[in-house]
């Protein structure tokens, strides 16, 4: 049977992958909210940002974490069990960490479906009044996540590079464009 | 006696925790190195003795497994025990970790149990 890139098997594979992760590394016990497709470009946003990019024979894609600084701090004292009161190098180091184990973790899921596949070193971004946009034309699953009063999004764009189902549209090119 | 060991790892973070997993077990720790990628835990090799390495694959520069490889080419190091702790954790990855002499195998997130797990399985030379 074909595995089809929908986000009815998408969403529940991002939401183990992060329950487990901060679970197991943080112990956090996190609640995954509605998942919902994400086709624009989100408004400028404060916080961090990391990225993971996915790629096998199959499928290409990107996984990533969003959270206010704030919870970036929350997550990475959690991590490292260090305070934190402003977003630094240590912060970012974690959270690209979280990142990695997060897509990590929905790798090793999704490719007992679809085959090998690999993953890039975490990207961080950290700015006070930035965007993220996708020069392709997929949609972005996104995953909303609340931990106690912090709040996180897990977000996957996937394309599968031969036969994309009517969920995953085909683009020409994938990257991100930052503007402050 | 005590067991000197090195830390792969390009995130600091990573090398942090494994730290502090480590001192909690019931292992004699003696010095803890860190590098961030395979030159760097070469270069460490060659000027310190260490009883085992624990190593991520998926870094820049030079990646786990070609630090695998380059330690157990090396008369001097083939037989330390090295344990790779990483996010790829596909069974063709695993296998391929095994097939290189890998000594061990952790995947992320782990448990200190899982790291505990591997350590207690491995026959480690002191180096005090």
């Amino acid at each position: 049977m074909q595995f089809k890139l929908e986000s009815r098997t998408i969403a529940p594979m991002v939401s183990r992958a992060t329950c487990e992760v901060l679970s197991t590394m943080l112990d956090i016990e996190a609640e995954a909210g509605e998942p919902y497709l994400e086709n624009t470009a989100p408004a400028n946003s404060e916080g961090v940002v990391s990225f993971v990019g996915l790629a096998g024979p199959e499928l290409a894609g990107t996984g990533s974490l969003h959270c206010s600084s704030r919870s970036a701090c929350h997550l990475a004292a959690r991590l490292l069990m260090s305070d934190f009161d402003s977003v630094n190098d240590e912060v970012l180091d974690a959270i690209g960490e979280l990142t990695n184990m997060i897509v990590g973790s929905f790798k090793n899921e999704i490719e007992q479906h679809i085959g090998p596949t690999g993953l890039s070193i975490p990207t961080v971004i950290y700015g006070r009044n930035f965007s993220t946009r996708s020069l392709g034309r997929e949609d972005w699953m996104v995953v909303p996540f609340s931990c106690g009063e912090e709040h996180l999004e897990v977000k996957v764009c996937l394309k599968g590079r031969e036969e994309p189902c009517a969920h995953i549209r085909h683009g020409e090119k994938h990257e991100f464009i930052l503007s402050h | 006696m005590a067991f000197d060991l090195l830390i792969v790892d390009d995130s600091a973070a990573i090398r942090k925790i494994l730290q502090r997993v480590l001192q909690k077990t019931e292992m004699p720790i003696g010095k803890i190195y860190e590098a961030g990628d395979g030159f760097e835990a070469l270069a460490v090799l060659r000027a310190n003795k260490v009883s085992f390495v624990l190593s991520d694959i998926n870094m820049p520069n030079m990646d786990g497994l070609q630090l695998l490889g380059q330690i157990r080419a090396n008369e001097d190091w083939k037989a330390m025990p090295v344990v790779l702790i990483t996010s790829e954790g596909s069974q063709a990855r695993v296998m391929e970790a095994a097939h290189m002499g890998a000594t061990g195998y952790v995947r992320k997130p782990f448990t200190p149990e899982q790291i505990n797990k591997v350590l207690e399985g491995m026959v480690l030379e002191p180096v005090a």
